[in-house]
């Protein structure tokens, strides 16, 4: 880029899109399909995130929960928590929100993970960005190993995605295995928390490549159980959320020690966090 | 540093007051001036204000005058298209020591590095920097401890006060033109320049009310060792958390960004604000977690990012901290004094 274009960006910039489609997946969650209004490209890597700008309320990041192998629109699925994703709970559809992004060069290694067994394992709302990845590995299902995926979820409640979740353990390419925490008489699978799913993989787990994104208490239960199980850690990649204001590496909030989630991840492999105590 | 011709003039002090006032009347020009008992940049109405023989400033002047406390990103109207705002002022910036020159010059790095931050670069491309060797060393600064003592990068202009003249030198081509216009200035003898040489080498060792028991190099590598050490949880037991280290510090950068909605309802706007990652809730998201919960973790962030993240991440020789002496002014448990922290950690882990 010139100079002068560069003076001439504005990295706080946002860009129009527009609300296509909102459906409330369970009391909090919200899917969202949103298309980019401008017509240029939005080109996107799984695990990277957007900043949704909400004038009037401010900004805040979701990572999109969508494949790059589906065109012309992406999908973020909110959960109603803080000022932002409660004014994004409350668009219609037609509305324009702001997107800034796509943002963060810590992703899913699509290219390296070719060939490989892969796992993911996800905690709740953990399951929204790695879906990114999931779907663009069944899209291209014929470059990748053993897929197996395991969901936790807290309480029936909370469940979301669930015909995609009844698509995906009816799939032979994959193993899908769920457990609900605080099951009630309704649940006939596996009860507990995720951790409880580790020993039931079957595909071999010190090869595979391992991936974790959940609500920050789980991480470290499910590292103890993968050290357990022998995985490297060269293997295990966890997707870590932060506090972010600025997206783009100045603003400071979203540091771990010398990282940024924002430009150094969000997606990091766990060997490079032996140097961010603060990671875990 | 293009381009400069790299001269320096000698310009005796009632000249160099004429020369001030005339450029007062053509231009935006800041300047420290007596603020009570102490210092301040303020807008100068005439020479007389500029007190170039301050120690040190409340505020930083590198951030407040290119990041400054609020300013206006961009506007919007609810439901419809964001527009940037910029700041197009072409100002002066004139007295700014040589500390601040330093955290200046990181800013330049981080703010252009990534992701080139607009907002700031092009204020930064509207201002001429004049820097100005210190004449009086304030009661906390321990410049010297981290190589900011004196500056040779990054200003406009220079001006070093030789006593009944400043010389003045040229350190780019908007230092040749503001030269130019100092009209009856003559070109400094090599005497003067042995002079400002010895002011130099004078202020490398007045610079120094803390001294660090170490070469500031060996920062990085000090904390390196030193993340478990009880030093963090000792001085953080009588931390505010109060952000007055964060808020006066020339070389913290990082902000919150805010929305403000005007009375209508239907336009508004987005503010950046200084931050500080002492207070509480600069790390908390939406649901109530913090990741750097403990004050602790938050006073050893702190000096971390001065000693060794910063440092790393801009590739900069000298560490992220320049020795003002601000926060251990401001600092009211009197915990802030990073000097007192590295040397502790020196005493205790040696120099390995």
């Amino acid at each position: 880029m010139c100079e002068r274009c560069a003076v001439e960006k504005d990295i706080y910039l946002p860009r129009l899109a527009t609300l296509e489609k909102k459906r409330l997946m369970n009391p909090t969650e919200m899917y969202l399909r949103l298309a980019i209004d401008d017509g240029e490209p939005f080109d996107y890597i799984p695990g990277q995130f957007v900043e949704v700008s909400i004038a009037g309320i401010g900004e805040a990041p979701i990572t999109i929960s969508s494949s790059p192998t589906q065109k012309g629109y992406f999908e973020l699925v909110v959960r109603r928590i803080g000022n932002v994703t409660n004014a994004i709970h409350r668009l219609r559809d037609g509305d324009k929100i702001g997107i800034r992004g796509p943002y963060g060069k810590g992703t899913y290694p699509a290219e390296q993970a070719k060939g490989r067994n892969i796992v993911f394992v996800c905690g709740g709302i953990g399951l929204v960005p790695q879906r990114s990845f999931i779907n663009y590995i069944l899209d291209n299902r014929a470059d990748y190993g053993e897929l197996t995926v395991l969901l936790g979820t807290k309480c029936m409640s909370q469940r979301f995605f669930n015909s995609e979740l009844d698509a995906w353990s009816g799939r032979e390419d994959m193993h899908f295995m769920e457990t609900i925490d605080q099951a009630d008489d309704c649940w006939l699978g596996n009860v507990g928390v995720v951790t409880t799913l580790i020993p039931k993989i079957e595909t071999e787990l010190t090869s595979a490549l391992v991936f974790v994104c959940g609500p920050p208490v789980m991480y470290k239960f499910v590292l103890l159980a993968l050290d357990e199980a022998n995985v490297p850690r060269e293997n295990i990649f966890l997707n870590l959320e932060r506090k972010m204001k600025c997206g783009v590496g100045k603003c400071g909030h979203c540091q771990i020690n010398n990282l940024y989630a924002c430009i150094d991840g969000p997606v990091f492999r766990y060997s490079d966090l032996g140097v961010a105590p603060e990671a875990i | 540093m293009t381009g400069a011709k790299m001269t320096i003039k000698k310009i005796n002090k009632d000249t160099f007051k004429r020369f001030v006032d005339t450029l007062v009347k053509e231009h935006k020009v800041f300047g420290p001036c007596a603020k009570g008992d102490r210092f301040e940049f303020e807008q100068l109405d005439s020479a007389d204000q500029l007190r170039l023989d301050y120690d040190v400033t409340l505020r930083p002047p590198n951030r407040t005058y290119f990041l400054p406390p609020v300013e206006t990103i961009l506007t919007y109207e609810v439901g419809g298209e964001y527009k940037s705002v910029f700041d197009d002022t072409e100002f002066i910036l004139m007295g700014i020591h040589p500390y601040d020159m330093a955290a200046l010059n990181q800013m330049d790095r981080l703010f252009s590095q990534d992701n080139s931050d607009t907002h700031y670069m092009r204020r930064r491309q509207n201002a001429t920097i004049v820097a100005c060797d210190v004449v009086t060393p304030s009661r906390d600064v321990f410049a010297a401890s981290m190589g900011t003592a004196t500056v040779k990068t990054g200003f406009d202009a220079l001006l070093t006060d030789i006593g009944d003249s400043y010389l003045m030198e040229s350190g780019s081509e908007k230092g040749d033109k503001l030269l130019a216009k100092a009209k009856d200035a003559v070109d400094a003898t090599a005497r003067d320049l042995e002079q400002r040489k010895k002011i130099w080498v004078e202020n490398e060792k007045r610079l120094n009310k803390h001294k660090l028991n170490c070469d500031y190099s060996y920062l990085p590598t000090l904390l390196e060792r030193a993340y478990n050490h009880p030093v963090w949880e000792e001085k953080a037991r009588t931390c505010f958390s109060c952000g007055s280290c964060n808020q006066v510090c020339p070389t913290c950068y990082c902000f919150n960004m805010q929305d403000d909605v005007n009375w209508g309802f239907i336009s508004g706007k987005r503010t950046r604000c200084w931050d500080g990652c002492l207070l509480d809730g600069f790390t908390k998201v939406a649901g109530e977690h913090e990741f750097r919960k403990k004050r602790e973790d938050r006073f050893r962030h702190r000096i971390y990012r001065k000693g060794k993240y910063v440092p790393e991440k801009i590739g900069s020789q000298i560490p992220a901290c320049v020795g003002c002496g601000r926060c251990v002014h401001a600092c009211l448990p009197d915990i802030a004094n990073p000097i007192n922290v590295y040397n502790r950690l020196i005493e205790d882990l040696g120099i390995k």
